[in-house]
């Protein structure tokens, strides 16, 4: 049925492959970290899991050197046009790498992972891998490489969440992501068979210039349609499809769900922006999109639900990692907001929003860890009284706070400016979008102040030492992400600028 | 008759949307964690059908490669989801997923 390739052909695939892997070489260096990693664990078996820790630092930092050489490597599309090389994926592998690092910055200081672990060698090397994965959904311009990458991406992250094994809550959480993960990438995976299928490509660039020439079914292509927004959505953590979230943030190790809630995040957005943009056909000219094809509605449900029911549900939690999985659902709709509004603008917004929040909840996730070895605990009652004991913890948690809401003067506030400026800009029922996000920020008010209003003005039950010093590192790095937050606050243009960088990729494809 | 005796692509596109829906039901009824998997793994093989159909009346390569893949895939995927679930064995003494729930909301 299929004729076999000449000597010739295979001749010009290896040297198609070779010339591609030039292109490659981030992803070829932290593939060598995470080999050296799982090899270190084996056969040093060091006392100390800082080994490691330092050692993937060293490792990442020196990705990032990498990634800056693709500076003048952009717009190429390399393996058969499987894999791209442009502003965009540039920006999310910065993004990711930096993520990384901050998580591994986070695990060093955490008791929970270094008291509760027999060995901790293969977390950092999944950490790595998990890295891989999310970059690669970045740049990945094919439905193979798609799916491949969001299945790495998942691997880890199962495995990462039930790291704890002996406890109960994180084997739970494992099996709960696992079983959502398992059934939203199978729905995925059924809905990019259907697109091959209507399309005969599996190239997404194809896929929108076939639909657009040969039209669809639009029946089929709704169902298509909502089968991989299940995926997606999965991926964002927005209602719907959220079911996962609050369990999985709440039983996983602080650190993951910090990786987790920002850096699997913002891989799902990556994906989501290249896939609406170029693999769904628009109509030239605004309002009109085509049948079946209609994923700005869809995607407008999806926000609305989100930002309302994370707001509101958010309300009555009492554990502080839970507050943050309802607000991480939340936000995960005022960055959909962003996407949206479908022009350069609303896009950038997005982008910006996304690195706001990799420094905010970074940040306080960090301070959650500091206090959880204080007190063994992340019930909201037992942050009672401690913004006196330690008081670098206590301001800092308050400004990360104020910037998750979106009050100036923080990065976070800017975030959400821009996100509401273009949606004013584009007008008609935007407003109103625009009108939800506000409204239902300031319901986050309430459940995100309730933490410094426990720290600060009311007592605690228990009896607790005058001050709870901690080690000097984590706290460079609270105090660190405190001063970037207000910093880019004020300073925001290099991260806008660094975001309209990302976006000019699409300036072309926009409508 | 010619719908009965020859067989097109509409008995593949039958075939595996049955698989799937199969695999769905599996997944939203069943409480053992395992019969959910083996639930998860018939729709992954309903979209494999899917590809390699298409990809046999196509006339392209992409969906055979696609399912290649996702066998690879669908086998890691249950090593990982096979430790996670002894691990829950271990620690809860059941794998059925209406009684793992320590977490309230």
């Amino acid at each position: 049925m299929y004729e076999l390739p000449t000597g010739a052909e295979i001749q010009a695939i290896i040297t198609t492959i070779k010339s591609g892997a030039l292109h490659f070489l981030p992803e070829i260096w932290l593939s060598g970290l995470f080999l050296l990693l799982i090899l270190a664990d084996l056969v040093l078996r060091p006392k100390s899991h800082h080994v490691f820790s330092l050692m993937s630092l060293a490792g990442l930092a020196g990705s990032l050197w990498f990634i800056y050489q693709q500076h003048a490597m952009v717009g190429t599309s390399i393996f058969f046009g499987m894999y791209v090389v442009d502003e965009f994926s540039l920006f999310f592998k910065y993004f990711f790498v930096v993520s990384a690092m901050l998580t591994v910055l986070l695990s060093m200081p955490s008791d929970e992972l270094n008291e509760r672990c027999s060995s901790l060698g293969e977390y950092y090397a999944l950490v790595t891998g998990m890295l891989i994965g999310m970059i690669m959904m970045a740049s990945a311009t094919d439905l193979l490489m798609i799916f491949l990458s969001m299945e790495l991406v998942s691997f880890a992250a199962y495995v990462l969440t039930g790291y704890l094994k002996r406890e109960r809550r994180s084997t739970e959480a494992a099996l709960k992501y696992l079983v959502y993960g398992a059934v939203s990438s199978a729905m995925l995976l059924y809905g990019f068979s259907i697109l091959y299928g209507l399309t005969g490509t599996t190239a997404i660039a194809g896929i929108s210039s076939v639909l657009m020439e040969r039209g669809y079914d639009p029946l089929t292509m709704i169902v298509a349609s909502v089968l991989i927004i299940t995926g997606i959505g999965y991926k964002i953590g927005a209602v719907p499809f959220h079911f996962w979230s609050p369990d999985v943030y709440e039983g996983a190790p602080l650190p993951v769900t910090a990786y987790l809630s920002v850096a699997s995040k913002a891989a799902g957005f990556a994906l989501l922006i290249r896939f609406f943009y170029v693999a769904v056909p628009h109509v030239q000219g605004g309002e009109a999109f085509t049948p079946g094809m209609d994923w700005v509605t869809i995607l407008m449900i999806l926000s609305v639900a989100s930002m309302i029911y994370g707001n509101v549900v958010a309300l009555w939690q009492t554990n502080v990692k839970r507050i943050l999985a309802y607000s991480s659902i939340a936000h995960a709709g005022y960055a959909l907001l962003g996407i949206i509004v479908m022009d350069e603008l609303g896009t950038q917004a997005t982008l910006f929003y996304l690195l706001s929040y990799l420094i905010m909840n970074f940040g306080a996730f960090l301070v959650a860890i500091l206090i959880a070895n204080k007190t063994g605990s992340e019930h909201i009652d037992d942050y009672r009284g401690l913004g006196r004991r330690m008081p670098l913890a206590g301001a800092a948690m308050t400004v990360f706070l104020i910037s998750l809401v979106g009050l100036p003067p923080t990065v976070g506030f800017i975030g959400k400016l821009m996100i509401f400026s273009a949606l004013l800009a584009k007008g008609s029922v935007f407003v109103w979008l625009a009108v939800i996000g506000i409204l239902t920020s300031v319901i986050s008010l309430y459940y995100y102040m309730l933490i410094p209003l426990n720290m600060y003005l009311r007592e605690s039950h228990k009896q607790l030492p005058d001050s709870l010093p901690s080690p000097f590192l984590p706290q460079l790095v609270t105090a660190a992400l405190m001063m970037l937050t207000i910093y880019y606050g004020i300073f925001f243009t290099p991260l806008s600028d660094f975001a309209r960088y990302a976006v000019a990729l699409f300036a072309n494809q926009l409508y | 008759m010619d719908v009965v005796t020859h067989i097109g692509l509409t008995h593949y596109l039958v075939i595996s949307a049955m698989l799937f829906a199969f695999g769905l039901f599996a997944v939203v009824t069943r409480k053992n964690a395992i019969v959910i998997l083996m639930g998860v793994e018939l729709m992954l093989n309903a979209a494999n059908i899917n590809f390699l159909a298409f990809s046999k009346y196509n006339g392209g390569m992409e969906g055979v490669m696609f399912s290649l893949f996702v066998i690879v895939l669908a086998a890691a995927e249950a090593a990982i989801a096979l430790a996670i679930i002894i691990n829950i064995y271990k620690t809860f003494n059941t794998v059925d997923v209406s009684s793992i729930d320590s977490m309230k909301e």
